[in-house]
């Protein structure tokens, strides 16, 4: 029997599931740094996260859709490890399973599984569970290296909750300084968060490991990062004592996390480089804005989720560039 | 010349060379018992034929005439009698109108020069040269079959600057063109410089990748006696054979959407084009043979075929060491653009670049999965365009979404379908969409 069937005859190698799993290789260095910081907390939230985001898809493929089920794909599993790396690591376990939840059945399935959601899962739930649970959303364990030995949870606010609220009270910058994290102990994690933000390193690792594998690329990352440190940079430099530094800003909170693995996300940001220049842009922009002049000291999560909302739109105003058409000139078709 | 490597900008993949039969030189293959001729060889419309039943042909006599503006002349590729003219199988797997031969010895035409010695100097003028490449039926070789002297006509106001000479042979497997470079590489250049005459051009570019350096070798070589032709060496990236791809990475012109490579002062031909171009003129022979590469994973022994048109595809197998228990799946042409089969059967024709067996794990599709939105299939497509949202449209049956995001422009070259993830065959729905456009625009027009 011959196979008969139209041209290309031959596929590439790349699938979903090698780029789904790629991001989770590309995750395990800062899934390393969290169990390090946070201890077994931290491990539990990743398991959890994973485990029930898992299931929930399966469930609802299975009994809700009654449709194919694809929960080895990877998908899933990212969503459930990036939840929790956007939670603290003292979560309720109840509540990481209503986040895993919300994600899986409200912000991707509901929308028609893989591929076909608006907004990014993991993303949404984080937001659901920061307005649901305030308080326990906000209150963060202090890192303590697993080797100091198991003691109690301390909690504390994150370095952007610190400049906010002493900026708030009145404070200066140079008030406020000492009792931020060094750059150097934001680069390692040594700070308070979620999970998965703490360590700068972690996260550009895994960040250098997707660009080789082409499973991002730099636009996105870059375009944001570089509006961050503009648009903070311009404010800092006309007033350092009200404004904190763009070095500061680049290195806490969800900033990184949110560059390399949020905002990136293929199914939620635009098709072509061009819209993903101006997508990254966009996110940089409401991230400070939101930081500084808003009511939440973080705003990441707020700010992709937004820019989310108009990737249609960024996709029908950016086309890649034609083959024979000159750039700006009207295409006819009749 | 072989300057630096130069490619096409915009998009291109690159899939896994397997030029197994590279080094496999051109055997002659014995005379077919019975060729099996098609009237729809060529782009454009079928040929007419114009013997009956029962009679008596030579080889290389005109056995079917061209039948429109854009279509080619058929010659008998063997000596014998005609047995049918009827419905035969071809390689889009309905049977077609076609003319059946049975072989009889192997009678020439007596106007054909068959002596080996090379014919250097071109007696024939502009006018001529075309009038003789239209007589002999020739049609592009490199597989879209285009006729050859209507690409020597350019239209009124258009004027060729260049000639490019298409030696890239970036399908993956196929080694064909490479073979004819190294073994008639003189006539490839007499050929050129026979199609430079009728186009009147001064200059000639010979385009070949870098994954063939004793053919850029060769090429350049003897092209030092030749005024005008130069050779450049090329990048190796998949589709660099498209035509407006070449005329991109050779000369950095861009071919407007909607228009042919006159716009831009070019005129592409195929290496084995200008060996056939070199044996109508010089040699006064017509189309009826051609290179065949037969290779895949399995077969036993990969190879290069000097082939008469209409010899079924099964005795180029057999001379191959046979058909491998283990194929699933033959394709007529390249493994990216090439046909797939219905049956053995199924003639060479003058578009028949090579025939490729793939294994049984190697034929089935992939399941396909959701879109990730990736965008992996735009940054791929050569002609910068959105496959997923074009696939998207055609699937809606949004033609005209289809029309406005330029889904004309496709060349289908499938290196969107053979990048994408999630395995959509993409292709298949562009297809559609051309098709359904295709149809809408003709409409238009009438009105």
């Amino acid at each position: 029997m011959l196979t008969v069937s139209g041209s290309p005859h031959i596929h590439g190698d790349e699938s979903t599931k090698k780029i789904m799993y790629g991001v989770v290789y590309a995750m395990i260095p800062a899934m390393l740094v969290s169990v390090y910081y946070f201890g077994l907390d931290a491990l539990r939230v990743l398991l959890l996260a994973s485990v029930a985001a898992i299931f929930f898809e399966w469930l609802i493929q299975k009994y809700l859709i009654k449709g194919p089920v694809t929960i080895m794909d990877g998908s899933a599993l990212v969503t459930g490890i990036l939840l929790a790396f956007n939670v603290p690591s003292n979560l309720p376990s109840w509540m990481v399973i209503v986040g895993a939840l919300v994600a899986i059945g409200m912000a991707k399935m509901s929308f028609g599984g893989l591929g076909k959601n608006i907004f990014n899962p993991a993303l949404v739930a984080r937001v659901f569970l920061l307005i649901s649970f305030p308080v326990q959303m906000t209150s963060w364990p202090k890192p303590q290296a697993i080797i100091n030995g198991l003691t109690d949870a301390i909690t504390g606010p994150t370095p952007l909750g610190i400049v906010k609220e002493g900026l708030d009270a009145g404070k200066t910058m140079s008030e406020i300084t000492p009792e931020l994290p060094t750059y150097m102990q934001s680069l390692l994690g040594q700070m308070g968060g979620s999970m998965g933000e703490v360590s700068a390193i972690a996260l550009i690792l895994g960040g250098l490991y997707m660009l080789i594998r082409k499973i991002i690329t730099w636009h996105i990352p870059v375009s944001m990062l570089l509006t961050v440190v503009v648009f903070s940079g311009i404010l800092w430099g006309i007033d350092p004592e009200h404004y904190a530094d763009p070095v500061f800003h680049l290195l806490t909170g969800g900033m990184l996390l949110g560059a390399i693995f949020m905002a990136t996300d293929m199914v939620t940001s635009p098709m072509t480089r061009g819209g993903q220049l101006l997508f990254g842009f966009g996110v940089g922009l409401l991230t400070i804005l939101i930081r500084i002049w808003g009511a939440y000291p973080e705003g990441v999560s707020f700010a992709i989720l937004l820019m989310n909302a108009v990737v249609p739109l960024i996709n029908r105003g950016f086309k890649p560039r034609r083959f024979g058409i000159k750039p700006g000139v009207e295409i006819k078709t009749s | 010349m072989t300057g630096r490597l130069k490619t096409f900008t915009l998009g291109g993949i690159h899939p896994e060379e397997n030029k197994l039969s590279a080094n496999a030189p051109i055997e002659v293959l014995p005379l077919p018992k019975q060729a099996i001729i098609p009237m729809g060889q060529n782009l454009g419309a079928p040929s007419k034929p114009i013997v009956s039943r029962g009679d008596f042909v030579k080889v290389g006599q005109l056995i079917a005439e061209a039948g429109g503006f854009i279509s080619a002349n058929i010659h008998a590729p063997v000596s014998g009698k005609v047995l049918k003219i009827d419905n035969v199988p071809d390689a889009s797997g309905y049977k077609r109108p076609g003319i059946v031969i049975n072989a009889e010895g192997d009678e020439w035409d007596e106007n054909i020069d068959r002596s080996k010695d090379v014919k250097e100097e071109i007696e024939l003028d502009s006018k001529e040269i075309i009038e003789r490449i239209k007589e002999k039926g020739l049609v592009g070789m490199g597989g879209a079959t285009f006729p050859t002297n209507v690409k020597l006509m350019p239209p009124p106001g258009k004027v060729a600057e260049y000639l490019l000479i298409n030696g890239v042979e970036c399908e993956p497997y196929l080694t064909s063109d490479h073979r004819l470079m190294l073994e008639k590489g003189k006539e490839i250049l007499i050929g050129t410089s026979i199609l430079m005459k009728a186009l009147k051009v001064e200059k000639a570019i010979i385009g070949i990748e870098n994954n063939k350096p004793d053919a850029i070798n060769h090429m350049t070589e003897l092209a030092k006696s030749y005024e005008g032709i130069e050779v450049q060496s090329l990048k190796v990236q998949y589709p660099q054979g498209g035509e407006k791809q070449l005329i991109k990475a050779v000369l950095n012109r861009e071919v407007p959407s909607g228009k042919l490579p006159i716009e831009v002062g070019c005129v592409v031909q195929n290496v084995g084009t200008a060996y056939a171009v070199y044996e109508a003129v010089q040699k006064n022979k017509p189309l009826i043979e051609r290179v065949v590469t037969v290779t895949g994973k399995a077969v036993r022994k990969p190879s290069n075929f000097m082939v008469r048109i209409g010899t079924p595809v099964r005795e180029l197998i057999d001379a191959a060491e046979g058909l491998p228990e283990s194929t699933g799946k033959i394709i007529n042409g390249g493994p990216m653009m090439g046909k797939a089969l219905t049956s053995l059967e199924v003639p060479v024709v003058k578009g028949s670049s090579g025939i490729l067996l793939m294994q049984e794990n190697e034929s089935r599709r992939k399941p396909e999965n959701s879109c990730i939105r990736c965008s992996k299939c735009t940054y791929v497509c050569p002609m910068g365009l959105e496959p997923f949202l074009l696939a998207k449209a055609a699937k809606l049956g949004r033609f005209d979404l289809a029309e406005n995001e330029l889904v004309m422009d496709c060349i289908e070259c499938g290196s969107c379908q053979y990048t994408c993830p999630a395995s959509i065959p993409l292709l298949d729905y562009l297809r559609l969409g051309k098709t359904m456009v295709g149809t809408i625009i003709r409409n238009r027009k009438k009105k």
